[in-house]
Order: C-alpha cells, then structure tokens, then sequence
C-alpha cells in the first residue's frame, strides 16, 4: 500500500532526485546548498551506488589556463570543435555550447565539494591537457559528493526504486513518485512503495544500456550476447516511465556506445579492465576463422569504438583476434592472460574454430603483407595488397611462435536514447509543452548534446554541468 | 561514460607474455591475481607508491610481491575507491591481502628459520618473553639486593645500587645485539629476494624522508581510512607519535649510556636535564601514540586488515606502552622505596622488546625502510 504524501522523516520534501551517481549528485548538493530539503533515492545498494560513475576516472572540462595537473589551455572553442567532430547533425548546439561554458567552473566547483585531482594516469597522455582525473577514479569522487551531500543534510535511500511517476500529461507538471525500496536487513526484507510528493524531480538515473530485453527491442537476438561495461542497475526504468507520461524521447534507440572488448569479461560490471587494444598487432577473425574488416583502419580511441559494433554484427557476436610473440607486449596488460599455443592450429583449435580454415587464413593475410618500418604510433607503411578486407596499416606476418589469441564481443558502456531538455534542464514533452519542475541530468538527457560518437571525459561533464542547472533550477522550487 | 584512451602505452619491462607464475603460497597467488586486475586499470595511480611500482612490471614473481607488499602502508584508500572491492565478482582487496602477506614475509624471511613461527603465534611469544624476562628481572635483583630492594635509593649512581653497572652493559648489549643481528640477516635475504642494488645515499635519505613523514599514509592526499570511506588522518597522527615518542627515548638512552660511560655523569639525573627531557616526552608519545593506534585498530573496519596478523599488532602495541608506562614508573617514582622493583620490571620489558625485535611488528618499519629505498632505486632505474 502507497503510504501518504511523505518525505524521508515525514518531513515534506521539496526535491527528489533519481540516480545517485555524478549527475544525481551534482544536482541534489546545489539544490541542497540553495536552501532545499532533498532527498536521493538510488535503485542499486550502497555498495553499487551512483550506477556508472563508480567506473569513469576523468571529465573533461574547459580552461582558459594550464595549472599544476592540467598541462594546458583548452578553450571553448576548441572544445567545441572536438565535439562536433564526433555528434551528429541532431545535437542541440546550444546546449552544448552552454554545457562547454559552465564546464570552465568545474575545476574549482568540484574541488570545493572535496573531489580531488590528479595528473592524468600512465599511458593516457593525450589526455593530460584536456582530462582532469580523479584521485583515485570515480568512485572516490563519488564518494566525495556523497559525503559533501551527506554533510549539508541531502538524505539518501539505497535499494529504492522509482516505479511510478504523477506528472501532468498536458503541462507536464511532477507531484509524485511511487519509490520501491527493499530495507534489506528490514523485517522480511520486503519491499515497501512510498509515494513521495516533492515539488521538483531530478531525473539523474542513467540510460538503459544494462536491460538486455530492452536492447534486443532494436538489436533482436545478437543482444542476448552483448555484454554490460558498467552497472548492472541502469536499467532504465525512469527513461520509460517519462516516455510513458508523454515526455518527449529524442535519439536513436539503436544506437549505444559500444566497443569490442575481452569476450571472457562479466555479463555486468567488468569496467575499465576488460578493455583489449590489440586489434592493431595482428588479425581479426569470425567464428568461421576469416577476416572481415581492415584492422589497420583507425588509431585509437576510433577504432576501440568501431569494433564493438563490427564484432556486433558477425557471428555469434564474436571476433578473435590472433597475434604472435612479436607484439605481445606493445599493449596495456590484460585482465585475462590471452590463449596461447605453439602453432595457427592449436590456438585455433583452443578458442574453437577450424583449424585448416584459419591456417588459410593466416597463409593469405602473411602473403599479402608487404615490407615496411613498423610503428604503431602513426599510420605506418606496413600494408597488405591484394587481399579483402586489406590491413591497411601496421600489417606484419603472423609467424613468430608463440601465438596468442583473446576472443572480442561487443561490451555497451551506455545508450544515446534521451529525454528532451531545455537549457533549464526543464523537460520537454512530447506537445512541446516545458515541464515546470520536471528536471534532467546525466546520461538520461546526455543524447541532447551527443547523439553519436564519444569524446573520452565527456559523460561525466555532461553530469557535473546539468546536475548543477537541474538542482539549481529544482532548488527555485523551495516551499 | 568510460570511454578512453590507452594509445601510448609500452612495457617497460618485456616477457615472453602475459601468464600465471606458479606462486609459493596462497597470499602470494591472490596478490598476483589483484596486480593483475590492478594493472589493467591502474586508477589507483595516484594514491601510493605501490601502483607505479605494480605499473612497472607486466607479471609478479614471488620477490616482486613481496615488494609490492611491504610497500604498501594500508591507508586504505584503494579498497573504498575500488569499483571491483566487494561485493563485485573480481573482490579486490588489495590492502588486507597485501597485510596478509606483509605479515607473511616478515616470518618468510625471518632468522633462525625455526623461529619464524614466533609470527604465527606472537602474542603468546610476546607476553611470555615478558613475563619470564620481568619475572627473572625481578627476582634476580630481588634476590641479590635483599632487603634493599624495598628502600629508597637516591643520589647519583642509585639505579646502580640495583643492577650494577657492568650488568645493564652486559646484558643489554648482548639482548639488542642478537635481536638486530638477527633482523638483519632477515632484512639481508629480503632485500636479494625484492631484487635490491647497490645502496646510494639519495635513495636510503629519500626512503628516510618518505618514512618519517608517512608520505604513503595520506591517501594521495585525503587522508588515510579507517572506519569506513571518509578519510580521517588519525592512524597517521598517533603513529607519528609512536615514531617520534620512540625515537625520543632511544636518543634519551643513547645519551645517558654517552654521558654515563664516557663522562662518568651517573644516572639519574635531575628533571630538566636533556635524557629525562627527552625521555619524559619521548615517553608521552610512546603512551597516547599506541592507545591511539589501539583505538583506531579497535575501529577499523575488517575488510582492511589481515586478521590474522591482530594478534601480532596487539602485542606489539601493548610492548611499546609497557616499555613507555614502566619508564615513566621509574622517573616518577624513583625517589620512593617503589625505584628498584619498578626498575627491574622496566628492565625486564626492555630485555623482552629487544630480544623480540625480530619475531614481532617491530620489523614493518624496517622492511619498509627497504621496499621504499627499492622503489626509489626502480623510480631511478626506468
């Protein structure tokens, strides 16, 4: 039974937020120092709050200046250029220039809620100017809000799900949430619904990239195989409770980040570590043992990218990539040692597919390679001729014992499918009506500015910027 | 929103590949198990000194993680910023394995080989050490000084109406000289087995530096943990006064035994004279330092710490405020009848400290002393 009109501690509440990750966060401690009695109700348990935050480790932000951490200027407009360079042509260029603007006062903003910083991580260079890294990753920041919310009174429920929204299908006005929670050391550890009244909602709860039903809807059976990056709580139940009560959704269903990554990782959660970016040192072969794109095409991150969608598309949604003892150690060490045997047969025998096939397929790919100065840090002169699909860079005979194998699949980090937003964060419904106190941040709205394509940091400054607007917007809302 | 960049990256120190070493024991298994999940991920960067250490290498040999482990200091950071620390599938828990085998390695290495079990069973070890060594004390000086040992002795030289002189050189140079013999042929076969070079004076005074300041107890920054994820910084506070107050004392002793034997200056000396001002705050800090750090262990959340190694840190703790209250004993009361059998129990407690020097906690310091002189040697070395 919906118990009445209630905050936390039968206190009224004047701000709900959904999510309690960067973005719920950002929005529940602004709207919180403006005055406002808040409360965060998070569907994960405390151990696994704040959804996909736990797993980044940088955002991206604009500065005029270079500081002690950050190695140099990176100006709006650069970041801009940066921007448009990955989105597509249904990004909202004004949000996303207002996003690149208030994201020159994160530096300052996020140290002052206790969030600290450090010079970016080894072998990330590229991004030392640009990127600020957490201390420590995401889940140190996130703990550092959590502790800033906690302090200025922000009241947080784990195992608390929101299951049902009152929102007025024509002005678009919130009253209430029905929230699920679980008091999992409670009598019985039943789940009760509270419905909680409040006079604005933050919807900071991610995107839907865990809920495989969901995902299979536009991608049919190859989704079954997919594997989640991140949290196995974004399931995006909020997403489609606000689609249901009439707000505008904008984005491609279809369309998620995804990259290839080790095919032994966990169904849910195997984060940063299951990255492979071996692609370029040897060949990718299907489950019928053949090649089927050019892996010498793109540098990294492109091609991080690019591989989660074509290993998508083959067979049993696999690919693997054979290497030999030449090139072993020229990448970041995996989490999994790879399969490894003594000749093209046995490694193809070990990960399952025909070994006289692969033999063939490897013979082809090592008669094709034409001489050349190998150097993996620019498009090199190593490149085969004659074959389809060509190795068009990096391209050295497979022929140095021991040979090493790691099978791919396509690992989903979020989806692109979002709520409509003005630059208030003010939801937008499907009549073109502005909800009055119905608020977004995070990766629920990020498809407004990022409709495709993805710069590194870049999620997270999404949260930071719009979870500030939401909660300073929500927090006008104060009884 | 993880995406990233990994485009740079080359080892520094190339294998024949990536693969499971066979490993000696079970905390050395699970320590390559975490180095590895650590080593793909290498948030943790910023935190110590032991992630640029594990970034150095692309396996983990057995010397390797016993490296790894006396390098880390347990401020806990890494288990609360983990998003793979329990209850995740992978359960990293990097500071109470690396206590776990912190503590293995110190009776891994320990000499005579026969007495490395004083580790697994060093509360026992301890309180008996003081106990017969108090007991002998005691009843050694009673029995000697008979009815003496009830009057009050004042005036310089009136320690030496109790245990003569030649006695406290003897004994005492003989106890401390086999317990640091001892830690050293230890500390020698664990500084071949981390891979050790030769010594230079800037890495032996950076260690100094990074040791004396806990430099690696501080979270990167934040503070070590204790309770739970909000950084405090009281471990790092009390030990500081457990280092200080003991380095104090040791300087009041060293300084007496100077004056003493080369100035003929007898103790005790009047209470503003340099030994007993050293001595008195020494002690202060050798008294608040330990319950301090007995009342943080008693606050500690478990998922930090090797709880088999509880018992070893109790009794090392409980040692050195034995060592500090017996001390102030004997300063405060040495004008009373008290002095001689207080004495004697001092002496004893500082016999059992000394002879235990190289079966109990005493060693973390010293072993890692050598993991941060060996990672600055590794820092110069790439």
């Amino acid at each position: 039974m919906p118990e009445p009109r209630s905050g936390p501690s039968g206190a009224e509440i004047d701000v709900l937020v959904a999510g309690a990750g960067n973005a719920a966060m950002c929005a529940a401690i602004t709207a919180a120092r403006a005055g406002a009695r808040v409360l965060v109700v998070e569907a994960a348990p405390r151990a696994y709050r704040g959804g996909n935050t736990r797993h980044t480790r940088n955002m991206r932000l604009a500065h005029d200046e270079g500081n002690d951490i950050l190695t140099g200027p990176y100006p709006v407009e650069e970041f801009l250029d940066d921007l448009r360079a990955v989105t597509g042509a249904d990004s909202n260029p004004k949000l996303a220039r207002l996003l690149l603007e208030e994201s020159l006062d994160l530096w300052d903003w996020m140290q002052a809620q206790g969030v600290r910083f450090q010079p970016s991580l080894e072998g990330t260079l590229s991004l030392g100017r640009t990127n600020a890294f957490f201390l420590g990753g995401g889940r140190a920041m996130l703990n550092a809000l959590h502790h800033t919310a906690e302090d200025l009174g922000v009241e947080v429920w784990y195992d608390a799900e929101v299951v049902g929204l009152d929102i007025d299908a024509t002005s678009g006005e919130f009253t209430s949430a029905t929230v699920r929670r679980t008091v999992p050391d409670g009598p019985g550890g039943a789940a009760t619904d509270h419905e909680i009244a409040a006079r604005a909602f933050v919807a900071a709860s991610g995107g839907f990239e865990a809920n495989l039903e969901w995902l299979e809807e536009s991608w049919g059976p190859p989704a079954r195989n997919f594997l989640v990056r991140g949290t196995p709580y974004n399931r995006g139940g909020v997403l489609r409770l606000l689609g249901d009560a009439g707000v505008e959704l904008i984005g491609d269903p279809r369309q998620c980040h995804a990259v290839a990554i080790d095919g032994r990782a966990p169904k849910f959660d195997g984060g940063i570590v299951t990255r492979l970016d071996c692609v370029p040192f040897g060949i990718v072969v299907n489950q019928h043992g053949e090649r089927f794109h050019d892996e010498g095409e793109e540098f990294w991150p492109k091609r991080y990218a690019i591989w989660g969608r074509l290993v998508a598309m083959q067979p049993e949604q696999v690919g693997h990539v054979l290497i030999d003892a030449k090139s072993i150690d020229s990448f970041m060490p995996s989490v999994f040692p790879p399969e490894r045997a003594d000749s093209i047969e046995e490694l193809a025998a070990i990960v399952g597919i025909d070994p006289a096939r692969t033999r063939a397929t490897v013979d082809a790919f090592n008669a094709a390679c034409r001489p050349g100065t190998f150097d993996h840090t620019i498009h090199d002169d190593c490149r085969t001729e004659g074959i389809e699909p060509p190795k068009s860079h990096w391209a050295r005979p497979l022929d140095q014992p021991p040979y090493y194998a790691y099978t791919l699949r396509c690992g989903i980090t979020f989806t692109y499918l979002a709520v409509k937003v003005d630059e208030q964060t003010k939801l937008i419904m499907a009549n073109g009506a502005t909800s009055p106190n119905l608020l977004a941040a995070g990766e629920i709205m990020a498809g407004n500015v990022l409709d495709r394509g993805y710069l590194a940091g870049l999620g997270m400054t999404i949260g930071s910027v719009f979870g500030r607007i939401a909660g300073r917007e929500a927090a006008l809302h104060v009884g | 929103m993880s995406a990233e960049s990994s485009e740079t990256w080359t080892a520094r120190q190339p294998v024949s590949g990536p693969g499971v070493l066979d490993h000696a024991t079970a905390s050395l298994a699970e320590a390559d198990r975490l180095m590895t999940i650590c080593n793909a991920c290498r948030y943790c960067e910023g935190l110590c000194a032991v992630f640029p250490a594990m970034e150095r290498r692309r396996v983990f040999t057995d010397g390797d993680l016993d490296f790894l482990a006396n390098l880390c200091h347990n401020c806990g950071a890494c288990l609360y910023d983990c998003q793979y620390a329990p209850p995740h599938e992978f359960a990293v828990t990097v500071p109470a394995n690396l206590a776990e085998l912190r503590a293995e390695t110190w009776a891994r290495y320990a000499w005579p080989a026969q007495l490395a079990a004083a580790f697994a069973r060093n509360a026992l070890v301890t309180t008996l050490a003081i106990v017969v060594a108090v007991a002998a004390f005691v009843t050694a000086i009673g029995v000697s000084m008979g009815s003496s040992f009830l009057e009050v002795h004042t005036g310089p030289g009136a320690f030496y109406d109790v245990v003569p002189h030649a006695v406290i050189v003897l004994v005492f140079i003989a106890a401390l000289g086999y317990g640091l013999a001892a830690l050293s042929i230890s500390l020698r076969r664990y500084w071949r087995a981390i891979g050790g070079g030769a010594l230079r004076w800037r890495d032996l005074a950076g260690a100094g530096r990074s040791a004396s300041t806990l430099e690696y107890l501080d979270g990167g920054g934040v503070g070590c943990m204790n309770t739970d994820e909000r950084p405090t910084d009281t471990r790092r506070r009390y030990h500081h006064l457990t280092y200080y107050g003991f380095a104090l004392c040791l300087a009041s002793t060293t300084l007496a035994a100077v004056l003493d034997t080369g100035f003929g200056s007898e103790a005790p000396y009047a209470w503003y004279h340099p030994v007993v001002v050293l001595g008195a705050a020494g002690g202060f800090g050798l008294i608040v330092g330990p319950i301090g750090l007995l009342a943080a262990k008693h606050n500690r959340d478990p998922d930090l710490s090797d709880a088999a190694s509880r018992p070893m840190e109790l009794s090392f703790l409980v040692l050195l405020l034995l060592l500090a209250v017996t001390g102030f004993g004997v300063l405060v009361l040495r004008a009373t009848a008290a002095m001689p059998l207080l004495l004697a129990v001092h002496l004893g407690v500082v016999f059992a400290f000394f002879v235990t020097i190289p079966y109990g906690k005493f060693v973390h310091g010293f072993y890692r002393y050598l993991a941060l002189v060996r990672d600055r040697q590794e820092r110069t070395a790439t």
